[in-house]
């Protein structure tokens, strides 16, 4: 399962490297997000994989009576995935700002901020 | 003891909220004012039990440290704080004649203290995943600030500046988990006791260099700049001058805790990486700065260049060294965030930051033009200047080595950096106006001119006082470096009860 799992992060990880380095900025989001994901999974992958049960203590117990699932990974995850989807939502917008006032989606003819030096202010 | 840690960062939240509720009256702005002088209190006072109790420590909702949230406070994380809250007030008080109305309407303040917030919360917390939330408050707030009216050249730099900084959030997340996966703990103060023990140091080498790279892209080091120059200088001035000011710095503190705390195992490696990188960042960023004719352009590519030598400080790692770099962060808040607000007076007075459209203003307006020369002689590091001391300490520090090569990078970066501040004075204060118009300060509106002017005088004053009595800062910086290079006082403070 582990290995499965590793394997998927990578692809995910190729796949978005392969999106993020096209000069269009929207190909550039989606691979934001597959990397995005790609992370959570390795947060989740490095707080091994145990099928327990959910860590959950039983009323009046202090400790659980059984095999338990790691929680924090996955507090960690489910943070990182809101914060994520929140950074994402924001980039999704400003690309679209910049297609409206830019008009267009391709990093290397936005040059308001930076133009060139023969370029007309 | 926790009252201390956590008043400086609930109440930049507090203000927040209250600046937003309040973001249709003019009351909004004198709330953040107000919010930012009770932080500069907190502050002080966090600072003054820092100094009498040495590093102090504080568990979030009763869980005890590597379990729960820890918010610690050493030399190095208070005075970040302190002089946070001081760049802030300066900065709002700025913004009451920076900002517009419609800026305000649309929740400048609030972004504005969410970002301090966030920041602070970065200097003070004590635990590597709360570092990462904290790092995307301030990121999201910032991004929030520098598109704020939604200019076509702010979007333009927001584009590079989001992207980015993004792809260094994803990095710093997967070094975290995977910094988990081996440790099992994500407390810096555990960590630190945990890492050497990690049966494959290769593999934390690994992580080391991904947390490098993912501070590097936020503090702007060499190569992996390129947001800063494209983004800087497209916000309001008042925005740009608390970027310039802040959020790299907060990088840079990152790479200090981490490359002081927890990745000290190999340092043979990863510190000669960052020496190399210190090198080159100041030469790129002076080098860059010098191509350009935008005075706030120019300033950008000096943040980078600044950078450079903190991390030099950092990569020596002798107790000289790092005091130069915690000096360094010290004196060069305040002096680029006060250059970044003289850009806006320039502006506000003379027409524009280009350097070909101004000029005049040291026969129209003599005093702002001495308020300029303070900050921009300091930072080029003229004696006796707070500029002059940091340099000299960090020079000291790599000759003491033998590091002749860094220390001979680090003069003449600084030889340079007079190059390009006096091209500001020759073009912007020396030579007439093109334009013929006369740049006097009566051309700011009336109640506009004292919040421009009293916060630049106030960090002008502050570098003079730096400069002429250093001895007090440096000694402070000194004990800051020793409590980085001996963590014992700080894992004792975090962990003493569960040790």
């Amino acid at each position: 399962m582990e290995s499965l799992l590793a394997l998927s992060i990578g692809v995910l990880v190729a796949t978005s490297v392969y999106l993020m380095l096209a000069p269009n900025v929207l190909r550039f989001i989606f691979g934001l997000v597959l990397i995005s994901n790609a992370a959570n999974l390795t947060i989740f992958l490095a707080g091994r994989l145990t099928p327990g049960a959910p860590p959950l203590i039983a009323e009046g117990a202090a400790a659980p009576a059984k095999l338990v699932a790691n929680a924090l990974p996955q507090a960690l995850v489910l943070t990182a995935i809101v914060i994520g989807f929140g950074l994402f939502a924001f980039a999704l917008v400003l690309m679209f700002r910049a297609y409206t006032t830019l008009g267009t989606l391709y990093s290397d003819e936005m040059r308001v901020a930076e133009p060139r030096e023969n370029d007309s202010i | 003891m926790s009252w201390y840690l956590a008043t400086p960062l609930a109440l930049p939240f507090l203000t927040a909220v209250i600046a937003f509720l309040a973001r249709h009256f003019a009351a909004g702005r004198w709330i953040s004012v107000f919010g930012n002088v009770l932080l500069l209190l907190a502050a002080t006072v966090l600072m003054a039990r820092v100094r009498g109790e040495g590093v102090i420590a504080a568990q979030m909702g009763g869980w005890r440290a590597p379990f729960g949230i820890t918010l610690v406070a050493d030399y190095l994380g208070a005075v970040m704080v302190v002089i946070t809250a001081i760049t802030a007030l300066a900065v709002s008080i700025y913004a009451l004649a920076d900002i517009s109305e419609r800026k305000e309407y649309l929740g400048y303040h609030a972004l504005f203290n969410l970002l301090i917030g966030g920041v602070t919360g970065a200097f003070l917390t004590g635990d590597l995943f709360n570092l990462y939330v904290w790092f995307e408050v301030m990121l999201i707030s910032s991004f929030g600030l520098l598109i704020l009216g939604g200019g076509k050249a702010q979007i333009d730099g927001g584009v590079k500046y989001v992207t980015l900084n993004l792809v260094s959030t994803i990095l710093f997340l997967s070094g975290i988990g995977l910094l988990y996966g081996l440790t099992g703990t994500l407390n810096m103060a555990d960590l630190s006791r945990v890492v050497p023990e990690v049966e494959n140091q290769g593999l934390v080498t690994v992580v080391a260099v991904m947390f490098m790279i993912a501070f590097g892209v936020k503090a702007a080091v060499f190569p992996l700049f390129f947001w800063l120059p494209a983004s800087y200088h497209t916000p309001a001035f008042a925005v740009s001058a608390v970027f310039a000011g802040l959020l790299t710095k907060v990088g840079v503190y990152a790479l200090i805790r981490m490359f002081t705390l927890v990745f000290i195992g190999d340092v043979a490696f990863t510190h000669t990486i960052l020496l190399w990188v210190a090198a080159f960042t100041m030469v790129t960023g002076v080098l860059g700065a010098a191509a350009q004719n935008d005075i706030r352009k120019i300033l950008s590519f000096h943040i980078v260049s600044q950078i450079g030598y903190m991390i030099m400080g950092l990569a020596l790692l002798t107790p000289l060294a790092l005091a130069g770099a915690v000096f360094y962060l010290v004196h060069h808040i305040i002096v680029k965030a006060n250059l970044f607000l003289i850009a806006g007076v320039v502006e506000r007075a003379a027409g524009s930051t280009e350097l070909g459209r101004v000029g005049g203003l040291y026969q129209s307006a003599p005093w702002l033009a001495v308020l300029f020369l303070i900050p921009a002689f300091s930072l080029a590091g003229f004696p006796p200047l707070s500029g002059f001391w940091a340099k000299y300490v960090l020079v000291a520090a790599a000759l003491e080595i033998e590091g002749w090569i860094i220390a001979g990078v680090a003069l003449l970066v600084g030889l340079l950096t007079i190059y390009s501040m006096t091209k500001i004075w020759t073009e912007a204060f020396w030579k007439t106006h093109p334009d013929g118009i006369n740049p006097t300060l009566n051309r700011i509106g009336p109640g506009d001119r004292r919040p421009l002017l009293y916060p630049i005088a106030g960090l002008a004053v502050m570098t003079l006082v730096i400069g002429f009595f250093p001895e007090p800062f440096v000694g402070f910086a000194e004990t800051a470096a020793t409590q980085l290079l001996d963590p014992a006082q700080y894992i004792d403070a975090v962990l003493g009860g569960t040790g």
